[in-house]
């Protein structure tokens, strides 16, 4: 078991010191010069605002510096949790204006995250080898996997909130309230968080259920399916224990898949406006903050790799064969 | 002697064809699958030849109109004729899958022959590689590759997918490599001296054809995905129109409380199509290949 951590420790521990490597060096490494690329597109015609920005910018990024000691000087800022100035909100610090977007994206992301996981294999096991369902889960299924996220999330905000007019379609909370602990907040609060969580919920439904249902039928004809059936077992009993064998890969899967559901969690927040990572990775682009971008990237890969590492525990917990130090999973 | 014993392997070799052929053209997944792509292939490369239409992105005197006889799928706000889009937006779809999931293909066999047949420190230092590559969020490095560089055509877009999105396959690969490789037939190949090159090409590869081929479709539907998500933030190229792009102007636009309805309708409609069709048609490829899943 220690094995099987420390391996996956060094893993993401690499994975980290990857994704700083590549934030440090994009800008530097891009082709072209990007201090004059940013105050290019910073459009000021002042030259006298030009030169301020220009030397602004190299001492921000310490181009003035050796390589290695703007490598070293990156990493101690990173280390104290400076990721910069935004532009787009000057001068918060980027650090600030993430934290105050990341509760938003988690509320929507866990949620939907973890039901869509659960329901789907529920529903995906239900349906293996019963012809009727099977016919109607598979079909739903292939096509809700199929759907762009932020497509269906128009889908649904348009058809539930512009047409119906039941869901409000943009923002966290409606502009005329305040953010407080009252209950008129909170129920506004949730008001508009039912249609991203659903088209999270639906968008991901999909896949796990076509997953399960594929492993369940690879279980249902095992040598250990069939045994039982052979012994005269019950067959709610035949499928408990195909069950549990079949989850151990979806438990992988979701490990796997979490790269794609927080890109799915991005594009939804910024068809509902959502005030999450997605909508401000949306401003940092439209107002060319690169700090924020940056600093939002940094978030986003810290987040999946410690998700990565709870998914981890969870297998160990749930598969006894890791905490035996037998072969159960590969790192 | 070789000549004697290549003529009836390579009979088995025609009749297993000959088998899937029968199959293939019997599963109703696979031929419906397939027919959706490629009535939507035909429209995406042979409408924007008919359509004759200079530039999709072109404005037009009619704006905000409703589909009628003049304009298939209607007008945007500023007039441009959304059929025309939706057509030269497929194009792009296939292209970015296409060069997308083939480069993303030829890392993954690359990658995964060599770590799963070499094993070793090979494998070691490869699956580590690989094991990175799958935990970095793919869209979180992809927004920053692209907000420095501005892609800007799609060429280049599927370029940066197919460079992020292989490491799944990679495994796979390797996984499969690692169980063919110490069948007797590799072994032999081996000891008659071939080098590791062809013993890949010749007979691991072709014996993990029908895998290879449905790995390339995933990777195909992936790379359209991901592109629609990176125009829909706004990373997409800055030349030319495609599906994720028709999808961020509409919601720039707010063509949702305008009730611009076929706006943002057929971009999204597109690309479940075109990537639902594909992942069905794999499941159709799957039952021919794997005799086990055939529906008796």
């Amino acid at each position: 078991m220690r094995q099987y951590f420390g391996r996956k420790l060094l893993v993401y521990g690499l994975t980290f010191f990857v994704a700083v490597t590549i934030n440090w060096m994009v800008p530097r490494f891009m082709p072209g010069d990007p201090v004059s690329s940013m105050v290019a597109r910073a459009g000021v015609s002042n030259p006298g605002a030009v030169e301020t920005m220009r030397t602004y910018y190299t001492n921000l990024f310490g181009f003035d510096q050796p390589l290695w000691k703007q490598y070293a000087n990156f990493w101690a800022a990173l280390l104290q949790g400076d990721f910069g100035i935004s532009i787009w909100v000057f001068p918060t610090p980027v650090s600030e204006v993430i934290m105050g977007a990341v509760p938003y994206t988690l509320g929507l992301m866990i949620p939907s995250v973890l039901l869509s996981w659960v329901v789907g294999n529920w529903a995906g096991a239900f349906a293996a080898r019963r012809k009727l369902l099977d016919n109607t889960v598979l079909p739903v299924g292939y096509v809700l996997t199929a759907m762009p996220y932020m497509w269906l999330a128009v889908l649904l905000a348009w058809g539930l909130g512009v047409v119906a007019g039941i869901f409000p379609v943009a923002g966290g909370y409606s502009f005329s309230l305040q953010p407080s602990l009252s209950w008129e907040f909170v129920a506004d609060l949730l008001h508009h968080w039912v249609l991203p969580f659903l088209s999270l919920f639906l968008v991901a439904l999909g896949g796990w259920a076509i997953g399960m249902r594929n492993m369940i039928i690879y279980e249902l004809e095992s040598d250990y399916s069939n045994y039982l059936s052979a012994l005269g077992a019950p067959q709610r009993l035949i499928r408990r224990y195909a069950f549990r064998n079949a989850v151990l890969p979806q438990i992988t899967g979701l490990a796997l898949q979490l790269g794609v559901l927080v890109a799915g969690a991005l594009v939804t927040e910024i068809v509902f406006s959502y005030p999450g990572l997605g909508s401000l990775i949306l401003k940092a682009i439209q107002n060319q903050d690169f700090f924020l971008l940056q600093g939002t990237f940094m978030f986003i890969v810290l987040g999946v790799l410690i998700a990565n590492f709870i998914i981890d525990i969870v297998y160990v917990v749930v598969d006894p064969r890791t905490r035996a130090g037998m072969a159960g999973a590969q790192a | 002697m070789t000549a004697i014993q290549e003529t009836p392997a390579k009979d088995a070799g025609a009749g297993v064809r000959r088998e899937a052929l029968y199959f293939a053209l019997r599963n109703g997944k696979l031929l419906a699958g397939f027919g959706v792509v490629a009535v939507l292939f035909l429209l995406g490369f042979a409408g924007p030849l008919v359509l004759e239409a200079a530039d999709p992105n072109a404005y037009g005197s009619q704006p905000m109109a409703p589909p009628s006889g003049e304009h298939w799928f209607g007008t945007t706000t500023f007039g441009q004729d959304v059929f025309a889009q939706f057509v030269h937006g497929l194009r792009t779809t296939f292209v970015v899958g296409a060069l997308g999931g083939g480069i993303a293909a030829v890392i993954a066999m690359a990658v995964g022959f060599t770590a799963g047949y070499r094993g070793g420190l090979v494998d070691e230092i490869l699956n580590m590689v690989t094991n990175i590559v799958l935990v970095i969020p793919t869209l979180a490095v992809l927004l920053i590759i692209n907000a420095y560089l501005g892609v800007r055509s799609v060429p280049a877009q599927a370029l940066f997918i197919g460079l992020t999105s292989w490491p799944w396959a990679a495994r796979a690969i390797r996984a499969q490599t690692f169980s063919l490789r110490t069948r007797d037939f590799v072994a032999l190949a081996r000891l008659s001296g071939s080098s590791t090159r062809k013993i890949i090409l010749r007979e691991i590869a072709p014996n993990m054809s029908s895998y290879l081929f449905m790995m390339f479709i995933l990777l195909f539907g992936g790379s359209i995905l991901i592109a629609s998500s990176l125009d829909f933030i706004g990373l997409g190229p800055t030349e030319g129109v495609s599906l994720g792009l028709m999808l961020q102007n509409a919601n720039q636009w707010s063509a949702m409380q305008l009730g611009l309805w076929w706006w943002f309708l057929p971009p999204g409609a597109g690309i479940t199509a075109v990537v639902g069709a594909l992942y069905v048609a794999n499941v159709g490829l799957d039952e021919v290949f794997n005799p086990k899943l055939r529906e008796t």
